[in-house]
This record gives structure tokens, C-alpha cells and sequence, in this order.
């Protein structure tokens, strides 16, 4: 729980809204979200959109991109306060602390393994002897 | 191809199997182990290109993987590896729900 978490929050905003009206919207929600303690680092337009879907009677909708770090609590009063909103035709939030963190394992481990052999010749039973050295180097990470 | 040599191995892989499969190429006349005529590439492309996250988001991507009908590409056609095709019917089942892909096409 010590550990901030991550959320990317997308929402759909109605089509008949203005630009001032997803504006004030927008503002809205992330005073929301400040007050409830967590911050928004990134808040983006991705624009007018088609829908692959009817929802309700709408063909396409306005997308919106939040992404909040916090405790977890804010996430729940920012989908509250869009459920109870006309304006927000749907939204979905995914935590993305969690997946960032492994693809940077991923990421770290692949960069060892290019270290550790340059040339990925060689018999292929060799491939089981360097299994020590490659204990070794963990421990150095 | 293997198989044809020693015939010790045969039997390891049952009878159904062995003399059906070992036929078709020869009934075919294409000369290619096993029809491997179709056979696609054999790695996963996300892990060759070494996607870590697939985003729900990257519409263009996705829209790879689902046929018309709005289906998710299985992975005996999209060739993902076991991981990477988890990822991608998660992200798929996210870019539904908030409209950026169908549910169902059609």
C-alpha cells in the first residue's frame, strides 16, 4: 500500500458536448481527483471517434485519456461522479502500475541476457554451462 | 523425417498417428515434410519485435487480430506465443468495452 498506483482512465464524453463543456468536464474531474489526494500526470484528447458500437443513440463520442497516480481511493469517488454524470457515456480504467513494472523486469532481464552472451553461436549443449556464471551476475543486480 | 529412419520411433508415437501423417506428403507429391506449405512464421511476433504491454488503445494493432466477425484470432493462426496472446485478448476485451472495437461485426 505504501507504493502509488497507477491508473490510465479512459472515458467517452457525449458528442453534442462543445469544447468548453468536456473542458469544464475534464476540470472537474480532476479537481476530484486532487482532492481526493492523488494527482493527474497525464490528461489527453484522443479526439472525436467513431464508435464501434451504439451506445444509446450515439454513433461516436468524444475519448478522453486520464492518468492518475494515487491511492486507489480517488478512482472510486472519479467513477462514481462519471456514472452519475449524462455527459460521460462510459469509461474504463486500468491499472497500470503493476504491468509497467513487469515489462521493466522483461525489459532489464533481455538487456542481461544481450550482455551476458554477445554471440549466440556455439553448440547448444553448451547452453546449460553457463548457468552459474549467470547466477553470479544476479547477484551483482 | 526422422521417423522414416528408425523405426523404433514409431512406435512411441502411436499407430493412429505415425503411418497417417507419414502418408500425406507422399500422397501430395509436394515434397515438403508434413504439407508445410502454410506454415507461417513459427515466432511470435510480439516477442521478436519485444512488446512487453499491448495497450488496449493501439486500435490499429488489434484490429489485426480480430477477423471480420469481431472474434478474437486464435493463436494456431496469429502465432503468439502463450504470453503474448493472453495479453492481446486482454487488451482486445478492454478496447470492447469502451467501444473502440466491436463486440460482435455484422
Amino acid at each position: 500500500m505504501a507504493e502509488k498506483r497507477v491508473y490510465e482512465v479512459v472515458f467517452i464524453v457525449d458528442p453534442t458536448a462543445g469544447d468548453e463543456d468536456v473542458t469544464r468536464l475534464t476540470d472537474n474531474l480532476q479537481n476530484i481527483i486532487a482532492e481526493q489526494g492523488g494527482t493527474v500526470t497525464k490528461n489527453e484528447t484522443m479526439g472525436r471517434r467513431h464508435l464501434a458500437y451504439r451506445i444509446g443513440r450515439n454513433t461516436e463520442g468524444i475519448f478522453q485519456l486520464f492518468e492518475v497516480e494515487g491511492s486507489g481511493k480517488e478512482i472510486a469517488e472519479l467513477e462514481r461522479r462519471m456514472r452519475v454524470n449524462d455527459q460521460v457515456l462510459r469509461y474504463l480504467t486500468v491499472r497500470v502500475d503493476e504491468d509497467r513494472r513487469r515489462a521493466e523486469k522483461f525489459r532489464a532481464r533481455r538487456a542481461r541476457k544481450s550482455l551476458k552472451r554477445p554471440t549466440r553461436g556455439g553448440v547448444a549443449g553448451v547452453g546449460t554451462a553457463p548457468a552459474p556464471a549467470e547466477e553470479g551476475s544476479g547477484d551483482e543486480a | 523425417m526422422s521417423r522414416n529412419f528408425n523405426t523404433g520411433e514409431r512406435d512411441f508415437d502411436g499407430d493412429d498417428d505415425g503411418p497417417s501423417q507419414d502418408r500425406r506428403p507422399s500422397g501430395g507429391g509436394r515434397g515438403g515434410p508434413r504439407g508445410g506449405r502454410f506454415r507461417r512464421r513459427k515466432v511470435c511476433r510480439f516477442c521478436q519485435d519485444k512488446v512487453d504491454i499491448i495497450d488496449f488503445k493501439d486500435v490499429k494493432l488489434l484490429q489485426n487480430f480480430i477477423p471480420e466477425r469481431g472474434k478474437v484470432l486464435p493463436r494456431r493462426i496469429s502465432g503468439a506465443c502463450a504470453t503474448h496472446q493472453r495479453m492481446l485478448a486482454e487488451a482486445i476485451k478492454r478496447a470492447r468495452n469502451i467501444a473502440l472495437l466491436p463486440y460482435a461485426a455484422d
